[in-house]
């Protein structure tokens, strides 16, 4: 098989970025990455895209020549788009673009701008991931997950402490991280008496709304990581689809894939990065990723297993929760953060040791699931 | 500058007050944590038989009272407020008719969120520098509207403020130094033509909005008049929450002493376009003569005004005359959600 390298990373800053548009955020993360990549624009053969709110929230449409003219590059440039998975996938489709053959180098990049909408034009923005049934009946996000809490609630019990340790853990690391749109470490009362979004589900439980982008440039040519495997599973965009709530059968498929095409164990995995959109979330995922048993990824923020000085390190970055969650750069952010803890770059928060690396990013409630493996270069 | 100050001034609050924690419990919401959070622990409620004009005229008549001049010697009337009563039709001809002013007089209502009263106060100037007139009302009057479970409803409430202005100065109170005006498009807070509540943009309204202007006017003030903090006695900055005007305050180096007499958002909440006014009002009630008070207000959409003032021994003898702000701070009868909603026109 052809191998795919992974040649510069960038992440824009993650917050409430008043002073930039999406534009700038776009146009910063593709030339951070080329100038990290030492890459010209002309040495790029194709620009992938991965946004998901664009034409809701700044009226912006036409992403792939959006970036690739600005870029001063007339390359082939796509947008990819698979709500929250949007840039986990325009990452998976630089991949395979690399390993067709077509391509050497390409540029694939995420970018979201939230907060130039209000909160309920975000909210209902995001409704766009499910099927429309669910947000006709006045769901959202925030109520999909706390449904799926409470069904894994009823099935392995869950205690309002573990969901929390799970936002102090994440928000550890986000102060240990000065991209990240929350840099304050929080303790567990404060978690545990913040106000109630949903039941079971509480304010610092959930992530919140950020602007962001982030971008890599993927190569055949040698760089000193490598993109091990990729798998992509889809499932039903609404539970009523789903056999299980507690569970994301499209993270499990994306996995199997994915290590497949790795040719690695499980075990090997160093760190992760998952798709902790709401803390219930980055318990699942542990589950159906195949790290814990069912029913065991609740105590594992809490007996400080997933701190990135633990046993295994989970959203080293802060992941959505205090990274920050701009939807269609939270996938390419991901492959920015596990490269940066793989060279050993990651300051305060490095993991050590690191060889291969996990990013699982979840489009919807789990109706897109997308896993990739990263390792050093051997 | 040629002499323009403050001949009389009178503030006015309505009798009904709502608590923040029983706003708070009506939406499962914890009230200490929003009342420690917005530093408001009641808001005043407009009762049914009042609106802006009504407390407009409320606030001129203690004015006209303070200042003993006749209203027909009025030339100027500008009035700013969110909540005039009517889309077109204005409240100042209204006004004008009960108080006795008119017809030969210039007026307009004036629209600026929250700092259309001082905008007012800063026209009514600019008429009395040309000459075009002798004295001049300038007033901002609120019944500000929140969506019911909106942020916002913990702190939008009801007052009005006046200031009779002239330009002999023998009758001053307050003589007018300078004042200097910041504005740019910022779209943090609006109401559409025919909403019936505003729409605001978060956090957005702070950073990026209030102190982005507030302290940029409060900078602009103190080089034109080459003044600092500490040359001034009282500071009043516009009262959203006790917080934006505390952190500004501080930001352009006024100490919490200088700050605290006209920070009477904690009982009374956001009287929008009468807020920094009120606040005016606190402050020229307990001053002494020759003090030196710093106005700034804040207006969504957005802009600040801002006023370099300093007492005269005059306002010592007129502020005893009629009824001071404590007054109406000290008369009040809590009202519960339901009649707040009511009173709201939101149920009913």
């Amino acid at each position: 098989m052809k191998r795919v390298f992974v040649r510069g990373v960038y992440q824009t800053a993650f917050g409430e970025l008043w002073d930039q548009s999406f534009g700038d955020l776009l146009v910063e993360a593709g030339q951070g990455a080329l100038k990290e990549a030492r890459v010209e624009p002309e040495e790029i053969e194709a620009v992938y895209v991965g946004s998901m709110l664009a034409e809701r929230v700044v009226e912006q449409g036409h992403l792939g020549a959006f970036l690739s003219s600005q870029l001063g590059m007339n390359c082939p440039a796509v947008r990819i788009e698979a709500a929250c998975a949007s840039g986990g996938l325009a990452v998976r489709e630089g991949f395979l673009g690399l390993l067709s053959g077509e391509y050497q180098t390409v540029l694939v990049a995420g970018v979201e701008k939230m907060t130039d909408a209000c909160s309920p034009e975000v909210t209902s923005g995001l409704m766009g991931a499910t099927n429309g049934e669910e947000g006709a009946h006045g769901f959202t996000f925030p109520a999909i997950y706390a449904l799926m809490a409470k069904a894994y609630q009823d099935e392995y019990g869950l205690s309002e402490r573990e969901l929390a340790a799970v936002a102090v853990k994440n928000h550890y690391h986000g102060s240990l991280n000065e991209k990240a749109h929350y840099q304050k470490a929080i303790s567990l009362k404060e978690a545990m008496t913040s106000e109630m979004i949903c039941e079971p589900l509480r304010l610092f439980d959930c992530s919140g709304i950020t602007d962001g982008a982030a971008a890599v440039i993927l190569s055949r040519k040698k760089g000193s990581v490598e993109i091990l495997g990729s798998g992509v599973a889809t499932d039903s965009l609404t539970l009523s689809g789903r056999k299980k709530f507690f569970s994301l059968a499209a993270t499990q498929g994306a996995m199997a894939k994915a290590l497949k095409m790795a040719e690695i164990r499980r075990e090997a995995i160093d760190l992760a990065e998952v798709h902790d959109c709401f803390t219930i979330a980055e318990i699942m995922a542990l589950e159906d990723l195949g790290f814990y048993e069912r029913g065991k990824g609740k105590r594992v923020a809490l007996r400080g297993e997933s701190y990135f000085n633990g046993k295994l390190p989970v959203n080293p970055s802060g992941g959505l929760k205090a990274c920050g969650h701009p939807v269609g750069a939270t996938g390419v952010k991901q492959i920015v953060e596990v490269v940066n803890q793989l060279q050993g770059k990651a300051g305060k928060r490095q993991v050590k040791k690191a060889r291969v690396g996990l990013c699982h990013n979840v489009g919807g409630s789990g109706g897109t699931a997308v896993v990739h493996l990263l390792g050093k270069t051997n | 500058m040629r002499p323009v100050g403050i001949v009389g001034y009178g503030g006015y609050l309505p009798r009904r007050r709502i608590k923040t924690s029983l706003i708070a419990s009506a939406w499962q919401k914890e009230g200490k944590k929003l009342e420690a959070g917005l530093g408001v622990k009641e808001k005043t409620v407009a009762g049914k038989d009042e609106d802006a004009v009504t407390m407009a005229v409320e606030a001129s008549l203690l004015a006209l009272a303070r200042a003993g001049i006749n209203q027909e010697k009025i030339g100027a009337l500008f009035m700013g407020s969110e909540s005039h009563p009517y889309a077109v039709n204005p409240s100042t001809t209204k006004v004008g008719e009960i108080l006795g002013i008119g017809p030969d007089y210039f007026t307009a209502d004036l629209e600026f969120a929250c700092k259309a009263g001082t905008t007012a106060m800063q026209i009514v100037a600019a008429f009395l520098l040309a000459d075009q007139i002798d004295y001049g009302l300038a007033i901002g009057a609120d019944t500000a509207q929140a969506k019911p479970g909106d942020a916002l409803e913990y702190a939008t409430a009801a007052g009005a403020a006046a200031f009779l202005l002239g330009r002999k100065e023998k009758e001053f109170l307050v003589k007018i130094n300078s004042f200097c005006s910041y504005n740019s498009d910022t779209p943090d807070f609006w109401r559409r033509a025919g909403a019936k509540y505003p729409s605001h943009g978060g956090r957005f309204t702070g950073e990026k909005a209030y102190f982005r202007h507030t302290l940029a006017v409060g900078e602009k003030l103190f080089k034109k008049t080459k003044t600092k903090a500490s040359d001034y006695d009282y500071a009043v900055f516009h009262m959203p929450n006790a917080k934006f005007p505390q952190k500004a305050a501080e930001m352009l180096d006024f100490t919490a002493q200088q700050v605290k007499p006209g920070l009477m958002v904690e009982s009374v909440g956001n009287t929008y376009a009468a807020s920094s006014l009120l606040g005016l009002c606190a402050v020229l009630d307990q001053a002494k003569p020759g003090q030196k008070v710093l106005l700034v207000s804040y207006g969504s959409g957005a802009g600040s005004d801002a006023f370099s003032l300093t007492t005269t021994a005059l306002l010592r003898k007129k502020q005893k005359r009629g009824k001071d702000l404590g007054s109406y701070l000290r008369k009040k009868k809590y009202i519960d959600y339901v009649e707040y909603l009511q009173l709201m026109e939101a149920i009913g």
